[in-house]
């Protein structure tokens, strides 16, 4: 068996293969590479979505109502990707970012209070970020007073040194860091079949008799809707519109190039939801199971694994919350401070020197630190300061999607680029959707603050 | 001094001080006068708005108009391509600074008035990007015009001149009704102007490139980022396009090809001059990443034999680029390459001296299939700042120079 004709045929035969490989993708090469030099944006800006507010959503709703609220992943999927597809066209066609188009179609006074606001929700939203840095270093048993301020160093650091080119580079690799998720999922031994069985809805696989016993009905109750609207309300933020928009353009993504950007979101879109997905088996198939259905943090619910699956588990898990937190707390603010000073007409952007853009690097600075001395100082609040981003989420969501509805079917800036009819009605569906859900959101954080708990 | 945004909602009152509607808008004829405000729109709520012409003004301040006709003489508005207007077309848009050499945006509009016999006659002074226009902007209608002032006064003033604003308009055809030119864009540095085009988009960057003579496009072109580059050309008319090719050095011409895709820069070969075609298409050839790839074939060669006043004789006939002539190469009697000599060498020596005797040691020269790596490190080793490409028989075909090796480092 091992003499030399064997091995030579068995070697050719897989050079033969190789080469058929290479011969099917050749014709794609060049749209591979096309690919490649475009791809980042849409990647990013989905996967910076599971933050920490995000992961601890999702672990709650897992905890709370297992494999039940799995179905509401394929929907958010196609409201991610329309309402971001949007943007990225935009960007594409117009060759400019999202606050720049709303300053000169709707004017000075619009755009200051839509950044104002933008600046307070996305405060609240860094804070939030660094409260996931918290609920990481307790889970390690590290203190807050050195992980917090290490954190808001690092990620400082990170912009201040780079430039655009490199830093785009760093968070690109921090996206793979998300698989600990999968991972973690995977130690947790959840029923797999039973999982994707629930990505139908529950509701009308019960109909269907051979699956019927794996499948379970959701209560549908008041908590029931308010977690699958807290699910929307941190998967779909405002700032991921400008942030998208902005990076297409800087990109310089032109019309020819577009089809490869709309991948590229696409594909941000489906790895946001996957990751989701396996966040929500892991608790569902622990916490839920054994029935510890109260998570007050990200934290606890890693902690809560380590019986459940094994301390690897648990530490993958908060490793991939600490991640998370980090990405989100160096993109928030990055983000913000350029959307603000490209409205208000101040200089911005990564690669200019810090006596050119003052004000952008200010701001930069300022929202790091607040959010970072907040979170040490007041770290008991952490809770309220989450739900009060999600209010303010809440309400700025529905008013930036209806602006990016205006802008991209108008016809003087987008030509024949605007939403083709089919889709814009989906999209209008998607943006009244999104707005009552999140508007529940808000209503139910609002009533939570006030010491009256919704469900 | 007086600002648009103050202006704008103000009362007018014609002749006999009966209200005749307010102001929203004031329109500039540029093919009349460049700064002067022809025009102002008022608005009578359901009723049609009406014109009021420059010199129907009495006078002028903020809340206040007076005219010193009566309303009948009014004309009604019918929109018109030609005028530029000061809230739609000024306000909150982009601009570019020439003097600054950047892009801005507008938050206002100064303006001053001018007594002529009988009316006033506002004439745009400068336009206002800082933040006292800002605040202007946002508590205008809200808070009392004294606030207003004491609070702008607080910040640092940023306004630009009239004459170095040069706007921005896509559509052509309103870019000559407002005659919109960029001659003074002409003047900017193309790296300069490049900058500026990389903080526009699509439609203007088109718009401005077309509007650009071909050399100084062709300056633009090279300097820009690759990718904007080519949508730029893909998008223009093929002939202009090629005219611009041909201005351009040929390995960047070269460059900006290879990013085409193969149709378009098919006719775009096409449509130039053959031989400066062959040239660039030999220059495809290559790979971007070898030597051949990085290579100019444009360069500066003469026998070896020549004495320095034949050459500087015949330098001063030739149309050489002098701002990036700084060696020559030499050749032997067989055609082949032997050597290299600075410029500076050539200031210096006797007139009867023969180049032979001036060219750099040691011999330096690279084939084309060489790679970027191998260039790097001749160019690093013996601080170059230019290196020729011989074929296999020892022909010089190209140079590269050091902004070439800058350019690629860059990457």
């Amino acid at each position: 068996m091992w003499n030399r004709e064997n091995i030579e045929a068995q070697w050719a035969g897989w050079t033969e293969r190789a080469e058929r490989v290479i011969s099917a993708v050749r014709p794609y090469r060049r749209r591979i590479a096309l690919f490649l030099a475009v791809v980042g944006p849409g990647l990013i800006v989905s996967n910076v979505d599971n933050d920490a507010g995000g992961i601890y959503t999702y672990a709650q709703a897992g905890a709370k109502y297992g494999n039940t609220v799995l179905w509401s992943l394929i929907p958010m999927t196609i409201v991610l990707y329309v309402s971001l597809e949007m943007c990225s066209r935009m960007g594409a066609v117009t060759g400019k970012g999202l606050s720049d188009l709303i300053r000169e179609e709707f004017g000075f006074r619009v755009t200051f209070f839509l950044m104002a606001v933008v600046l307070i929700v996305n405060l609240g939203n860094v804070m939030a970020e660094f409260t996931g840095v918290f609920w990481a270093s307790e889970t390690f048993g590290v203190s807050r007073f050195i992980a917090v301020p290490l954190a808001a160093v690092l990620v400082w650091a990170i912009v201040m040194a780079g430039t655009a080119k490199w830093v785009e580079r760093i968070f690109l690799s921090i996206c793979v860091v998300y698989l600990s998720y999968v991972v973690s999922a995977f130690l947790a031994k959840p029923e797999w079949l039973v999982a994707l069985l629930h990505l139908l809805p529950p509701q009308l696989m019960h109909y269907i008799p051979t699956v019927r016993p794996f499948v379970q009905v959701p209560p549908f109750n008041a908590g029931y809707v308010i977690i699958l609207a807290a699910l929307v309300g941190t998967t779909i933020a405002p700032w991921q519109h400008f942030y998208l928009q902005a990076a297409v353009v800087e990109k310089r993504v032109g019309p020819r190039q577009y089809s490869a950007t709309r991948n590229d979101v696409l594909i941000g879109s489906i790895s946001c939801m996957v990751i989701v997905f396996f966040i929500i088996v892991c608790t569902a198939s622990t916490l839920y199971v054994h029935g510890i259905r109260d998570v007050d943090s990200a934290g606890t619910a890693a902690l809560a694994l380590r019986p459940l699956a094994g301390k690897w588990a648990s530490a993958l898990f908060a490793i991939g919350l600490l991640n998370a937190s980090l990405f989100a707390a160096s993109i928030l603010p990055l983000s913000t401070s350029y959307v603000i000073c490209e409205a208000l007409g101040f200089e911005s952007g990564v690669d200019r020197k810090f006596g050119e853009a003052k004000i952008f690097y200010g701001l930069y600075t300022a929202l790091i630190a607040l959010g970072a001395i907040f979170v040490l100082f007041t770290g008991r609040y952490a809770n309220a300061i989450l739900l009060w981003s999600q209010v303010l989420n809440g309400f700025l969501l529905p008013v930036v999607m209806i602006f990016v509805l205006i802008l991209v079917n108008r016809r003087d800036l987008m030509g024949d680029r605007t939403n083709p009819k089919g889709f814009n009605w989906v999209a209008w569906i998607c943006t009244i959707a999104v707005t009552i859900l999140t508007l529940v959101v808000a209503y139910s954080s609002i009533r939570e603050l006030m010491g009256h708990p919704a469900s | 001094m007086l600002y648009a945004t103050e202006l704008m909602g103000a009362k007018t009152y014609d002749a006999q001080g009966n209200y005749v509607g307010k102001i929203r808008e004031f329109f500039i004829e540029p093919a009349d006068q460049p700064n002067r405000i022809s025009h102002y729109l008022l608005s009578r709520g359901s009723f049609q708005p009406l014109l009021a012409r420059h010199d129907q003004v009495a006078s002028v301040a903020p809340g206040t108009v007076r005219l010193n006709v009566n309303e009948r003489l009014l004309e009604p508005y019918e929109p018109n391509e030609a005028w530029l207007a000061v809230q739609k077309d000024l306000l909150d848009q982009q601009i570019i600074d020439t003097s600054g050499r950047k892009v801005v945006r507008v938050n206002d509009v100064d303006l001053a008035e001018q007594r002529t016999n009988g009316s006033i006659e506002l004439r745009v002074t400068q336009v206002d990007v800082g933040l006292p226009g800002a605040v202007r902007r946002l508590f205008q209608g809200i808070a009392p015009q004294k606030f207003i002032r004491k609070m702008q006064e607080q910040f640092p003033p940023r306004s630009i001149r009239w004459e170095f604003v040069n706007l921005v308009e896509s559509d052509p055809l309103r870019r000559v009704k407002l005659r919109i030119t960029h001659e003074k864009l002409e003047d900017l540095h193309p790296a300069d102007l490049a900058d500026i085009m990389e903080d526009l988009s699509a439609a203007e960057r088109q718009g401005i490139i077309a509007s650009l003579d071909e050399e100084t496009a062709a300056g633009v072109l090279a300097e820009l980022d690759a990718r904007l580059t080519s949508q730029i050309v893909e998008k223009m008319d093929p002939e202009k396009a090629a005219d611009i090719l041909e201005e351009m050095a040929p390995d960047a011409a070269a460059d900006l090809l290879a990013d085409l895709p193969k149709e378009t820069s098919e006719e775009l070969l096409e449509e130039m001059p053959g031989h400066e075609a062959a040239e660039v298409r030999e220059l495809l050839e290559f790979d971007p990443s070898t030597a051949g790839g990085m290579m100019n074939t444009e360069f500066v060669f003469i026998g070896e034999s020549a004495s320095r006043d034949e050459v500087l004789h015949w330098m001063k006939e030739q149309d050489l680029n002098l701002d990036q002539l700084d060696t020559i190469v030499l050749l032997d009697r067989a055609a082949q390459f032997s050597g290299t000599v600075p410029v500076a060498r050539l200031l210096l020596a006797d007139p009867e001296q023969t180049l032979a005797g001036l060219k750099i040691e040691p011999l330096l020269s690279l084939p084309p299939d060489a790679s970027e790596k191998e260039v790097f490190e001749i160019f690093d080793k013996y601080n170059l700042r230019m290196l020729t490409i011989v074929d296999d028989d020892k022909r010089p075909i190209g140079v590269i120079t050091v902004d070439d090796v800058v350019s690629k480092l860059m990457k």
